[in-house]
């Protein structure tokens, strides 16, 4: 019972365990570099939990993780490998911007539903491009949805460099590649006197959406199913390429989401710094190591994103106050990637292997059974 | 023996005695004792799961007995890998044929073994060597064909071949008969007979019944891991061996009930189609399926049942032809469609095409309707209606499993193939097309297909039944078509069977030439 006990456990903790080997070699590098790696872990901490300031950041750092993450739980269950979450931030943060740019006089909660439905729209087809090419020209979605994001980054660059360059900036000389400020109309509301906005709380209304369109409805259960077997869905009657479009158009949907909650709740512009990492700081990415985190359950991705958002946000307050160079916090956070997602696959062959074990029991359970 | 690569004994009695092998939580041999000596066929008989692989994987090195020993020629033997059984004189043809489709015979025999004139190949004395081995025991096959272009029966050949050139003296064969033809299997048994002749002892390990006592000298059935009885073929009739399998009364053969017929359900007009591989396998098909009839599909594996199984269920597309489900022409539908017009189908690879390994019994059961009433309102789920419906066919299919949320991959073959039939059957078909559903299934579970099949075919549904089981065939078919390189050679009634015919037409000869 208790080895059951056990067995179940174990899975549960296993990111947990990879996170805290990563910050065990972290601190060897720490120590490598001449830093106390207690006072700097010590600094991490009181960074993202040392005060109502700093828990609000973490929680803003962690509310875009959410929404990617989210997605990402849809198209991985969905058997799609979306790693498309930067493309899809930014053309969700584009298009919001520039809808709440257009009609800036209009009543502030019709803009900001507007601007935030935008933000989605654009995400869920810059998503559902990659879709369509796997499903009909069989173009393998990870190859498509990084060339995406490359496209979305030159298309925000020549926008913010031209057509939805701040007049203000034009007329400055500066020429800074950003918007207008938005309207303070469109400011999506502060829930206590910190940065946290709304944007927080509705990512995490939107997991337990997630959960009930994943396990509750029948595009939830078609979407697993193609996720787990593509032939045997074809069987039972699923139009798997609709589907399998519909997954990745859902992940780009609520990135794009994500991207419009950043603008209209936190910068209150677009602007750009060449790349895409200006804008997002890689919460595209940061996102699939959330959900991978959360065991790609929605409801799980929420204290998974919390987690990286702490340590993205300790991690800037530590480089300050520990004077560590930032490739260091780099190097932190791809450690974590590697080993939470290394212990996943390692997981995952485990339960195969015990699969296997299983199957060459099953003659002999077989047996028992009967007699 | 002389030519022989590695230095052998000669086997003339092998003896396991006492033999246990525990797995966590199952006793897989329960104090076996076998034995085989040389100019003796002794077959090892069992439902799946009596530990009939266990003995023979312990017999050929592959497990270690916790208890027990084995002894060749009366001395104790002890075997860490085949390795060590292949030098003792043992050798496996495996179910699974074990060969590189590229390469010719000659080359797939020298695989693996050194070559007289050591970095030199030498392969015209490897070649000569098989000529002779193939003329002793009746293995007639060209050493320089490659291994891709011999039929199935062939490729056997060549892995028997294998297993003499490396001298072997005691052969376990694993199922050899399941890929067959039934005149391919006289070839087979004459071959066997040589091979004792010339002093060679074999265990046999076979489920079909008259095979069984056709070809052995003594017959050992096992069950729940013991030793149930050691009987002389001679004395043994299908009856009983069936009684000793399962520890009570079977029936081999289903009633097959009079049916009045019905109207063309299921219509397949001149369908082509190609394979995997991209090359036509199906080459104008013509079949037609009335309703309360069960058209038997009988053919050696390969010869395109599949890819019929799979245009006809939606699975893969057609070159040319049509399919018609009561009439309406249905050719080149969705499975989503044609699961509307009440299509049934038990797939093949029912891992691959059947169901989601990862997923619930329950899961699984509603997979074909999860979006019908009542198993969902609009996109809403109803778990207490799935619930329910689950509960329901878990008992009345007997699906043995600890509750409908036990993933499905946990549960043995028999019982995912239960709940394919629960699931498809439940559906209540009009047309059912049922691909090899009783494969690797054991006796009772065969029982129990067979007999849902029948109370199919009387309650009107047209059943179309892919087997390359020719028993099974015979037992369930009211018509019997025979493929062939996916041609259909011919239909034969139920009443006027001849099953020499049949396997002459399995072989490739048409209807016509037989008559």
């Amino acid at each position: 019972m208790n080895q059951r006990k056990m067995g179940d456990l174990l899975p549960r903790l296993i990111p947990i365990l990879a996170v805290l080997l990563a910050l065990l070699v972290g601190a060897v590098m720490l120590a490598l570099l001449g830093t106390n790696p207690w006072e700097a872990y010590r600094a991490l901490f009181i960074g993202a939990f040392g005060s109502t300031n700093a828990l609000a950041d973490t929680i803003v750092k962690a509310t875009p993780l959410l929404f990617v993450g989210l997605g990402i739980c849809i198209a991985f269950r969905g058997g799609v490998l979306n790693i498309g979450g930067e493309g899809q931030l930014v053309t969700g943060a584009i298009a919001a911007t520039a809808v709440a740019l257009a009609v800036p006089t209009w009543p502030g909660w019709i803009i900001v539903l507007m601007s935030l439905s935008a933000g989605m729209l654009a995400g869920a087809i810059w998503g559902g491009i990659a879709g369509l090419l796997k499903a009909h020209l069989n173009v393998n979605e990870i190859l498509s949805t990084i060339m995406l994001n490359y496209i979305a980054v030159f298309g925000m660059n020549y926008l913010l460099r031209g057509p939805m360059m701040d007049p203000l900036q034009i007329k400055l000389g500066s020429f800074t590649p950003q918007t207008a400020r938005l309207p303070r109309s469109v400011d999506l509301p502060r829930l206590i006197p910190t940065r946290l906005h709304l944007g927080a709380a509705i990512a995490v209304v939107l997991a337990f959406a997630v959960y009930v369109l994943l396990w509750r409805t029948t595009i939830g259960f078609r979407i697993r199913t193609v996720g787990k077997n593509l032939r045997a869905a074809l069987a039972a009657g699923i139009n798997t390429k609709r589907y399998m479009v519909l997954s990745l158009l859902l992940a780009g949907a609520f990135a794009g989401l994500g991207g419009a909650v950043e603008v209209l709740g936190l910068h209150h512009r677009m602007f750009t710094d060449g790349s895409a990492f200006g804008f997002t700081g890689s919460a595209g990415f940061n996102g699939i190591v959330a959900a991978l985190f959360g065991q790609l359950h929605p409801i799980g991705t929420i204290p998974a994103a919390f987690l990286l958002g702490a340590l993205l946000t300790g991690a800037n307050k530590m480089q300050r106050v520990m004077q560590v160079p930032s490739a260091l916090i780099g190097a932190l956070s791809g450690l974590i990637v590697l080993l939470v997602v290394g212990s996943e696959i390692f997981h995952r062959r485990q339960i195969r292997r015990a699969d296997k074990r299983n199957s060459e029991l099953e003659d002999a359970v077989d047996a028992k059974e009967d007699s | 023996m002389s030519t022989s690569i590695i230095e052998q004994v000669q086997v003339k009695e092998l003896v396991a005695r006492g033999i246990v092998k525990q797995f966590p939580g199952v006793l897989a041999s329960d104090h076996v004792n076998f034995d085989v000596h040389s100019g003796e066929i002794h077959t090892l008989l069992g439902e799946n799961g009596a530990g009939k692989s266990t003995l023979m994987k312990i017999l050929y090195g592959m497990y270690r007995p916790d208890a027990g020993e084995v002894l060749i020629n009366g001395t104790p033997v002890r075997f860490h890998s085949p390795l060590d059984a292949i030098r003792q004189g043992i050798g496996m043809v495996h179910q699974h044929f074990m060969l590189v489709p590229t390469f010719t015979v000659a080359e797939n025999v020298a695989l693996g073994l050194p070559s007289s004139r050591r970095v030199v190949l030498d392969l015209d004395i490897v070649s000569r060597r098989i000529e002779e081995l193939a003329k002793t025991y009746g293995l007639h096959v060209d050493p320089q064909a490659k291994v891709w272009q011999l039929s199935v029966g062939e490729q056997q050949r060549v892995e028997i071949l294998k297993v003499l050139y490396r001298g072997a003296s005691l052969l376990i064969l694993d199922e050899p008969t399941a890929v067959l033809t039934p005149q391919e299997v006289e070839e087979f048994s004459e071959t066997l007979r040589r091979m004792i002749n010339e002093g060679h002892a074999i265990v046999f390990i076979s489920h079909k019944l008259h095979e069984v006592l056709a070809l052995s000298d003594r017959i050992t059935v096992l069950r729940n891991g013991r030793v149930v009885d050691t009987v002389l073929a001679a004395d043994a009739t299908k009856e009983g061996l069936a009684r000793l399998m399962v520890g009570r009364e079977v029936i081999l053969q289903v009633e097959h009930p009079e049916v009045t017929y019905g109207d063309v359900r299921l219509a397949v007009h001149g369908l082509s189609a190609n394979g995997d591989s991209g090359l036509p396998a199906l080459r104008g098909v013509d079949l037609e399926v009335r309703a309360s009839e069960i058209l038997g599909l009988a053919g050696v594996s390969g010869n395109g049942q599949k890819e019929l199984a799979e245009v006809i269920a939606g699975m893969r597309s057609s070159t040319s032809g049509q399919v018609f489900f009561d009439g309406t022409d249905v050719t080149g539908s969705l499975p989503g469609k044609l699961l509307d017009h009440g299509l049934s189908y038990i797939p093949e690879e029912r891992m691959v095409d059947g169901t989601v390994r990862d997923f619930s019994v329950e899961e699984n059961l509603i997979l074909k309707d999860h979006h019908r009433q009542p198993y969902a309102h609009g996109v809403f789920m109803d778990f207490t209606k799935i619930a329910s419906e689950s509960d329901r066919l878990i008992e009345a299919f007997d699906i043995r499993t600890p509750s409908r949320h036990t993933p499905l991959k946990s549960l043995s073959g028999g019982n995912i193939q239960k709940l394919i039939l629960a699931r498809e059957l439940s559906r209540n078909p009009s047309v059912l097309v049922a691909a090899q559903p009783t494969r690797g299934l054991d006796v009772s579970a065969t029982e129990y297909v067979h007999r849902r099949l029948i109370e199919q075919r009387s309650a009107g549904t047209a059943t179309l039944l892919i087997s390359e089981d020719l028993d099974e065939i015979l037992n369930l078919a009211d018509r019997i078509a025979v493929i062939y390189e996916g041609r259909i050679m011919g239909i034969v009634e139920r009443g006027n069977v001849d099953v020499e015919q049949i396997g002459l037409m399995m072989a490739g000869v048409s209807e016509q030439t037989t008559k």
